[in-house]
């Protein structure tokens, strides 16, 4: 088992006072609420906190914490001494508020007994509760629908009464047409009920991978498109990549650089959406190597005058 | 034998998604009174002539959701949570642009 440093969590020296630990507790709680931060691991640094604070707002389960002494580093190996608690009343307490449902084997085994000893004596049902996640898939998944495979860690209580986390794989089909930022409901699949009630269910909230080619924005899919100074004036047809396979897209004579051209139908497509791919012209000018290919552009220049700053004068 | 895999199909949870104000009580696991505050004060808008054949979409689940969760982790009041949510959505449209760049 590890050792939680629950002051340096809230990011406070160990005389704190009662005053200070709520003010640092609530700081760091906005800081990594999940719903409004984007830190990494924030969810774990929010859940971290909210143990610090359920330990370090009791005075009683503070002194007791306390007496481990200001030596231990977080993350040390640790095991508490036998009858460490004697003399405090919270034994037995457990937990006085808040979500502690995924709190460390830490915590558990200095003052996470009694709660669910609790629930055993009691006849006591209560629905499940809900389970966020966020998954990331890539664009391709999205455009033709997939199924996944995916790993959640969730809190179990085992037969001693301890909250451990265990993985738990779920098999989920990924609908065709999913754009980033929904989310897909899963009936039943949170976590377990108590006494026979029914679990919670399961958010999953999409997110896309980062792709070389393509990014999406909402159904869109959008491109950049390298073309050679001749396709532009010229016209061309070309053959383009999208996430359904490669397509024959028509480049008007005269085009600009940063023209947009639209295939319609190529973007993400579910049963009552649209959604199309969105590709954007780069007009790629070809360096002059040799002296015939600057000739070239010589006379370029002597044939077809041309002042592209023209609306820039004053 | 080989191992049978069962596959989940879920609800996509959109601006289609329909949801009565019974289902979104029970969603969300609060009260329709909590509900009728969260309307009035403006988190989410209901469709629908009046409060009996009122329903919501699936996006007015996840603010719920978010509301609830602000409440309950950090004291927000709902105001309070009616500004952040605001707020939570024009930082996600400004996050969706710098990365557009």
């Amino acid at each position: 088992m590890e050792y939680k440093d629950y002051y340096k969590i809230l990011g406070i020296p160990r005389d704190a006072t009662q005053d200070q630990i709520k003010q640092a507790y609530r700081k760091v709680a906005r800081k990594f609420h999940p719903d409004v931060s984007k830190e990494f691991n924030a969810e774990a640094k929010f859940k971290d906190a909210g143990e610090a604070y359920e330990v370090l707002k009791d005075p009683e389960k503070r002194t007791a914490y306390d007496k481990f002494g200001a030596n231990w580093r977080e993350g040390q190996h640790f095991e508490p001494p036998p009858n460490w608690d004697a003399g405090f009343e919270f034994r037995g307490a457990g937990y006085t508020g808040g979500d502690s449902g995924g709190f460390s084997d830490f915590f558990e085994s200095l003052f996470g007994h009694g709660q669910t000893g609790r629930q055993r004596t009691h006849v006591f049902r209560m629905r499940g509760e809900d389970q966020h996640a966020k998954i990331v898939i890539p664009l391709a998944d999205a455009y033709w629908g997939a199924r996944q495979t995916i790993t959640l860690t969730r809190p179990v209580v085992d037969t001693d009464g301890h909250v451990r986390t265990s993985p738990h794989t779920l098999h989920v089909v990924i609908p065709q047409g999913i754009i980033e930022g929904q989310r897909i409901r899963l009936e039943g699949q949170g976590l377990p009920g108590y006494g026979g009630s029914p679990a919670g269910d399961l958010y999953l909230e999409v997110a896309f991978q980062e792709d070389r080619l393509f990014h999406a924005e909402k159904r869109d899919i959008h491109l950049t498109l390298p073309i050679t100074p001749w396709e532009a004036a010229l016209g061309a047809t070309l053959t383009v990549p999208t996430l359904g396979g490669h397509v024959q897209l028509k480049i008007p004579p005269g085009a600009q650089g940063g023209k947009k051209l639209r295939l319609k139908g190529k973007g993400l497509c579910s049963a009552n959406h649209r959604g199309d791919q969105i590709v954007t012209l780069q007009i790629v000018v070809p360096e002059a190597k040799t002296e015939e290919q600057r000739s070239l552009y010589r006379a370029m220049a002597e044939k077809m005058p041309f002042n592209p700053r023209s609306g820039l004068e004053t | 034998m080989t191992e049978q895999r069962i596959y989940i199909h879920g609800v996509v949870l959109n601006e289609e998604t329909r949801c009565t104000l019974a289902d979104l009580c029970r969603l969300c696991g609060v009260h329709a009174e909590m509900i009728h505050e969260m309307v009035e004060e403006g988190i989410i808008t209901p469709e629908g002539p009046s409060s009996r054949e009122w329903f919501f979409t699936g996006i007015a689940i996840k603010r719920v959701q978010t509301a609830i969760r602000l409440q309950r982790d950090l004291r927000v009041n709902l105001p309070g949570c009616a500004l952040a949510l605001d707020l939570l959505d024009e930082l996600e449209e400004l996050r969706r642009l710098a990365r557009c760049r």
